[in-house]
């Protein structure tokens, strides 16, 4: 589908002998472009406003609650928690992106852990990357069965999935048994969410990939800055490696502040690792690749994308074979966290979540905006919102209309302003 | 077409195109050469661009063959198209909002290095291409084609087209909302593809921007070809004449003349 540039490639325009070729752009500076980024943040483009108001109003308001909230154990809990959601929220930014909905992947989730669970259990004793591997595998398949479903029948994605939704809620049913328990007795699986990195090897880590993120960022901005091509100032290249540098040290600093309570609990939870590892995977794929750039392209103009020669079909089933995929690790981190899966999980209200969590940080409902990052944030929000709920011993009911308020709210805040960038 | 030493590059014989009970297309038959430029005229709802979304690959045709280069072809979508040789712009434009100038026009085509897109050569031969337009106007090619004026826009879509080495270009109202410069530099464009060698086809309601550029003409009305003569046998009055009535009656009254040619 993409073509490798070479030099015949490309028409010698008539046009270019009359006129000079392009002038340089002109260099924007630092003032130029922060006013750009205030007037995005303010109109809704950039997407992030919610999440900054949202971490500070929740922060504040359950701190003064309980002031337990912002302790460096429970912000590390919070994380953990978390990670669920920002993975699950990663899966739907796919469909998302392409304008479609992914009910499925809280039960698709349910089903990967259960696989893993059952695989390396006792009387099966597969190696536990094996059984991880054949979760994620199964997990994919059943993202990318439905995504046939939906661009080959042309279904809507909101009936197949919801479908998928109670069909994957019914197997899970099935293994498990009404009320059943699978407990997960291997240490590797149990230490993907409950172990933690030792504080130094944290530090050694986190500070090789800001290294590599800021070199990479860094490279790439000062090589278009110097052929006169559309970047930020220096100054703000800078900016941002600061604050990405800044982010590792706090999550460290916290990570490894002492956290237990009889005896000494401390360093990075390796979950968090495994949710940025996935995030620069997929902000690679979607930001990178002539993929990640059609994924946009359909969600964007779908009939402009097959004008272009885009096989829609092909794109869509992928974003729901990766939806799966993320769903598939989502559902492993989920089980290692509770060490058992149970049929307590609830697929449904983890969609839910997961909705939410992509709209929030920043992903349109209504397809072609949106980035992996987007999840990773809104995951912060809905895990804080409902990690809060829980220290204030809010009943279970009453945690199911909060959530709900919280995604009308996100889904409100959306169509608001995308709304304003139309008209 | 062995008899003919080179065939046309692209000869429609009896293309029909109905839509339900609405017939689009009537057994059109058309031949376009390489270095002219055709010009396809016909009052709103006549078909034109149903006529070149078929050959296209937007749109399947019911009857009818369309030979290319003397060889029948089935351009059964976009990608055929291209893979021929054809690039269209479209009367709607087709560019995703939410994408940027760059990543519309390379849309498709991208240009990749070790599986990563190579955005800098893009948006190094995106630049030239528009400054040789003279579209000069936009701030930054790195905006979204949503925060475009119309006329931007458009340009946007003709610098598309006309990027990619291709044997036919075809522009459903390239110049609709251009300003004057860049119709002047859109029309010029269109001379020197043909120039070059390439065939264009060009729909306009334009009468005078037809007649500076065309080397002929095809009228149609009501879905059926009225005429395809060369430029010069035609007058601007015929041209009406031919889209309004779809055949040629004389002695129409002066004040009609320039009906149609705004
Ligand atoms: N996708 C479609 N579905 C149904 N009917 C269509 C479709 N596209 C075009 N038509 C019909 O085909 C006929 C020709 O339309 P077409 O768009 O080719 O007109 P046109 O000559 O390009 O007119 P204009 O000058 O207004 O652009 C019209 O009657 C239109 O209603
Ligand atoms: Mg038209």
């Amino acid at each position: 589908m993409a073509v490798h540039s070479t030099s015949d490639e490309h028409r010698e325009l008539p046009a270019a002998r009359i006129s000079e070729a392009a002038p340089p752009p002109p260099q924007a500076t630092f003032s130029s472009y922060a006013h750009d980024m205030w007037r995005k943040i303010i109109t809704g483009e950039s997407g992030v406003l919610p999440v900054v108001v949202g971490l500070v109003v929740i922060g504040i308001l359950f701190q003064s609650a309980n002031s337990n909230f912002l302790s460096p154990g429970n912000l590390v809990n919070l994380l953990v928690q978390g990670s669920v959601f920002m993975l699950l929220a990663m899966g739907e930014v796919f469909a998302l992106l392409l304008g479609e909905i992914d009910l499925s992947i809280g039960f698709v989730a349910g089903i990967s852990g259960i696989i893993a669970a059952e695989l390396v259990k006792g009387t099966i004793g597969w190696p536990v990357w094996l059984a991880l591997l054949v979760a994620l595998l199964v997990a994919t398949a059943i993202g990318a069965l439905q995504g046939t479903i939906i661009t080959r029948l042309g279904l809507p994605s909101f009936v197949v999935t919801l479908a998928g939704l109670l069909a994957w809620q019914g197997v899970m049913l099935m293994i498990l048994g009404n009320g059943g328990t699978l407990p997960i007795n291997d240490a590797f699986f149990n230490g993907i969410a409950n172990a933690s990195i030792p504080p130094l090897w944290g530090w050694l880590v986190m500070g090789i990939a800001v290294a590599v993120y800021g070199l990479l960022i860094w490279s790439r901005e000062h090589r278009r800055r110097t052929s006169g091509l559309v970047a930020p100032p220096s100054s703000v290249t800078w900016i941002k490696i600061g604050g990405i540098a800044a982010a590792g040290i706090a999550l460290l600093l916290i990570a490894n502040a002492n956290r237990g309570i009889l005896f000494p609990i401390e360093g990075l939870p390796w979950v968090v690792l495994l949710v940025l590892a996935v995030l620069a995977l997929w902000s690679f794929l979607l930001g990178r690749t002539a993929y990640g750039r059609y994924v946009y392209a359909v969600g964007g103009n779908a009939e402009a994308a097959r004008r272009a020669g885009i096989g829609l079909a092909n794109i869509r089933t992928i974003a729901f074979a990766c939806s799966g995929f993320t769903a598939g690790i989502a559902g492993i981190v989920y089980a290692s966290r509770l060490q058992s899966v149970s049929t307590n999980l609830d697929g449904g209200q983890l969609v839910l979540y997961a909705v939410a969590a992509a709209v929030i940080g920043g992903t349109s409902l209504f397809g072609g905006h949106g980035k992996a990052l987007h999840a990773v944030l809104g995951g912060i929000v809905i895990a804080a919102i409902y990690n809060g709920m829980g220290l204030l011993g809010l009943s279970a009911a009453l945690q199911y209309v909060v959530t709900a308020l919280v995604l009308l709210a996100a889904v409100t805040v959306d169509s608001v302003a995308r709304r304003g960038k139309s008209h | 077409m062995q008899n003919s030493p080179s065939p046309p590059l692209l000869r429609l014989e009896g293309i029909s195109k109905s839509f339900g009970p609405v017939h689009a297309l009537t057994d059109v038959n058309l031949t376009i050469r390489e270095g002219q430029v055709t010009a396809l005229c016909g009052d709103n709802g006549a078909g034109k661009s149903v006529l070149i979304k078929c050959i296209s690959g937007i749109f399947a045709h019911d009857a009818g063959t369309l030979y290319w280069n003397g060889k029948p072809v089935h351009i059964s979508s976009p990608k055929d198209a291209y893979d021929l040789g054809i690039q269209t712009v479209y009367q709607d434009l087709a560019l995703a909002d939410n994408l940027d100038i760059v990543q519309n026009m390379f849309l498709g085509r991208e240009v990749t290095r070790h599986l990563t897109l190579d955005e800098d050569s893009m948006e190094r031969q995106a630049a030239a291409t528009l400054a040789s337009l003279s579209v000069t106007t936009v701030r930054s090619i790195r905006q979204p084609v949503a925060s475009l004026s119309g006329g931007q826009r458009q340009a946007v879509a003709v610098a598309k087209a006309v990027m990619w080495n291709s044997k036919l270009v075809i522009m459903d109202e390239p110049t609709a909302a251009l300003g004057v410069a860049q119709t002047a530099m859109v029309l010029k464009l269109v001379t020197q593809l043909a120039s070059q060698g390439l065939a264009v086809i060009l729909i306009s309601h334009n009468l005078n921007d037809v007649f500076s550029v065309a080397d002929s003409i095809a009228v149609l009305y009501l879905g059926t070809l009225a005429a395809h003569e060369p430029a010069s046998s035609l007058t601007r009055q015929k041209v009406v004449e031919l889209m309004t009535a779809g055949r040629l009656h004389f002695g129409i009254p002066q004040e009609e003349r320039h009906h149609g040619s705004a």
